[in-house]
């Protein structure tokens, strides 16, 4: 009897997963506790020294306090204690107000480029200085232009994401295969009408395509972002952890990143999947 | 005015070439057509037939003369002149029906849906796709979507209709059913079709003028040979016709040889007035070097042929 491929691949996949939470279970096992050590140095060492407890967390303590995450997403103690939820929720909305930005003004000057052999060789030279930039060296000119934190973290991912949609949606709309612009021609189809009816849904698929490298760079970069800027998001989250020293909850942090970043990345191929037409 | 339907007067399509200069891949060409023909251009790869049709079509601008269609001279594409593409260019993400309904609006921009649908719908049928109008192009076979490609074409009443090699791509069985359509179809509405080809076969079956180009750079129309086979000629016996042979080895003849020496050797070739020539009726040929062998193979003497 033989299984689906589908089947077997999740058998690996859970076998793989198993051997990594044993592996990592076993070499954050205890050690044995120290045992002449004076009380005070003990007490001041936690349970690290007096029993043998790794630094590390285990499995077992990162699933523990994941559970009591989950159960609580969105409870708010004060600026230093919010809920996984909340942390996330602002992080996706920062994403998301940027990106919106981006695709209102690359998708159109995409299109302007992409149409317009003028426009592309004008601007080609602004594109190609400003897309290698990191979108972090934005940062402080941003603080200062704009003087609000969290309006320049929105910022820096409208410029991380602009790019490549940019020069998707350019690439996608200059290279609609000529057949169709042809068979627009022929019909006497107007300039517009011909951009919505014919090179849209034509360049659709690569547009899409840079929607998606984008909303992973934007995903990327929100982190690196809001440890800057502070004060809230999972980056934030991901910093004061840090300096709380609690590695548990950065490894759950990461863990929350990660699924948040697969989510983005499947809606948007999704979408793509939508629009593509095999011929 | 004439009574010429497509007139094309001294056209000539010129590029830079490499290192300076310009290259000419025809020049001072006229052609012309009546309504309700059926003209067909053969020639070998590279004689600028695409671009002749293209120029036709208005998708392509002649360096030098004119295109004039109905008593006026072309300006850029037209709603009059329908082009079926070779690899038929359907808009993947159409539908049968959706990919005709769009050339219907283009036409008729102020019907309504259930108007556009019933004119679509109408030459869906013509071309025998009744049932598949929901389908999508990647869910039809390549004789169907060349199908689809007619109907798009048709479907816009156009004063002519335009074939870039339009079965090129197709099987052999395939191309023979197309060519029936596309014959009955011409036959029943009087259409005017122009037509390139690499096919003899398919030129004598569907064409009633077959114009032969010569090879480029620097092609000329060598001569217009009208076809002396009956309107109502079927496919299947078409090649037991008295006249078939000799008119499908005068084309052979022309593509083999002929077409590569003709530019030495007729001197007096007057692209103005190109001899028209009707094999199988002696009156009618006009005399030129190397054609003996059409009067020797006629009437009715079945040569095996060539090539094809």
């Amino acid at each position: 009897m033989t299984f689906s491929l589908r089947f077997r691949a999740a058998v690996v996949s859970i076998v793989l997963l198993a051997a990594f939470l044993g592996i990592w279970h076993l070499a954050t096992r205890p050690t044995a506790a120290a045992t002449n050590m004076s009380p005070e140095y003990a007490k001041l060492m936690g349970l690290t020294a007096t029993q043998g407890k790794s630094a590390m967390p285990g499995p077992l303590d990162v699933g523990a306090k994941l559970w009591e995450h989950l159960r609580q997403p969105f409870y708010d103690k004060g600026p230093n204690d919010k809920g996984l939820g909340i942390q996330l929720g602002y992080s996706i909305a920062r994403v998301g107000l940027g990106y919106l930005l981006a695709v209102m003004v690359a998708i159109p000057l995409g299109f302007l480029i992409g149409m317009s052999p003028l426009i592309s060789k004008a601007l080609d030279p602004f594109i190609q200085v400003l897309k290698p930039i990191s979108p972090l060296a934005w940062m402080p000119l941003a603080l200062y232009t704009i003087k609000d934190s969290s309006i320049s973290a929105i910022f820096v991912i409208f410029i991380c994401s602009v790019w490549p949609m940019l020069l998707n949606t350019a690439f996608g709309v200059a290279s609609v295969r000529k057949e169709w612009i042809n068979v627009a021609r022929t019909l006497e189809v107007g300039t517009v009408r011909r951009a919505f009816t014919v090179i849209l849904p034509a360049a659709a698929p690569t547009i899409l395509t840079g929607m998606r490298i984008s909303i992973g760079i934007a995903w990327l970069v929100i982190v690196a972002a809001e440890m800057l800027v502070g004060g809230t998001g999972i980056g934030y989250f991901v910093w004061n952890e840090w300096n709380n020293l609690s590695i548990t909850n950065v490894i759950i942090a990461i863990l929350m990143i990660g699924i948040v970043g697969m989510l983005l990345d499947q809606i948007l191929a999704r979408f793509t999947r939508m629009v593509t037409f095999p011929e | 005015m004439t009574d010429k339907f497509i007139s094309i007067e001294g056209i000539a399509r010129r590029y830079p070439a490499a290192g300076g200069g310009e290259t000419t891949i025809f020049e001072d060409l006229w052609l012309s057509m009546n309504r309700g023909e059926f003209g067909c251009v053969i020639g070998h790869s590279g004689c600028g037939k695409t671009t002749v049709l293209n120029i036709l079509a208005g998708l392509d601008e002649p360096s030098e003369g004119a295109v004039i269609v109905d008593g006026q001279a072309i300006e850029g594409t037209s709603l009059d002149r329908a082009v079926i593409f070779q690899s038929h260019a359907l808009l993947p993400w159409r539908t049968v029906l959706g990919n005709v309904a769009y050339a219907v609006t283009s036409k008729w921009r102020n019907w309504d849906r259930a108007r556009v649908r019933a004119h679509a719908q109408k030459f869906i049928d013509l071309v025998g796709l009744t049932g598949s109008e929901h389908k999508r192009p990647s869910e039809l076979s390549g004789g169907m979507k060349q199908r689809v490609g007619i109907a798009r074409a048709l479907s816009i009443t156009p004063k002519i209709m335009l074939m870039d090699e339009p079965f090129s791509a197709l099987d052999a069985l395939t191309r023979g059913t197309l060519q029936d359509e596309v014959r009955r179809i011409c036959l029943e509405t009087g259409q005017t079709a122009f037509m390139i080809t690499h096919d003899v076969d398919e030129a004598i079956y569907l064409a009633d003028k077959i114009f032969l180009m010569t090879n480029g750079p620097g092609a000329v129309l060598a001569e217009i040979v009208e076809n002396p086979l009956p309107k109502d000629r079927g496919r299947i016996d078409l090649h037991r016709h008295p006249l078939y042979y000799a008119l499908r080895n005068h084309i052979v003849d022309f593509l083999v040889s002929r077409s590569k020496t003709f530019a030495t050797t007729v001197t007096d070739h007057d692209p103005r007035n190109v001899p028209v020539v009707r094999p199988g009726k002696p009156e009618l040929v006009v005399a030129s070097a190397g054609e003996d062998s059409i009067e020797a193979s006629w009437p009715g003497l079945a040569r095996p042929s060539t090539s094809s």
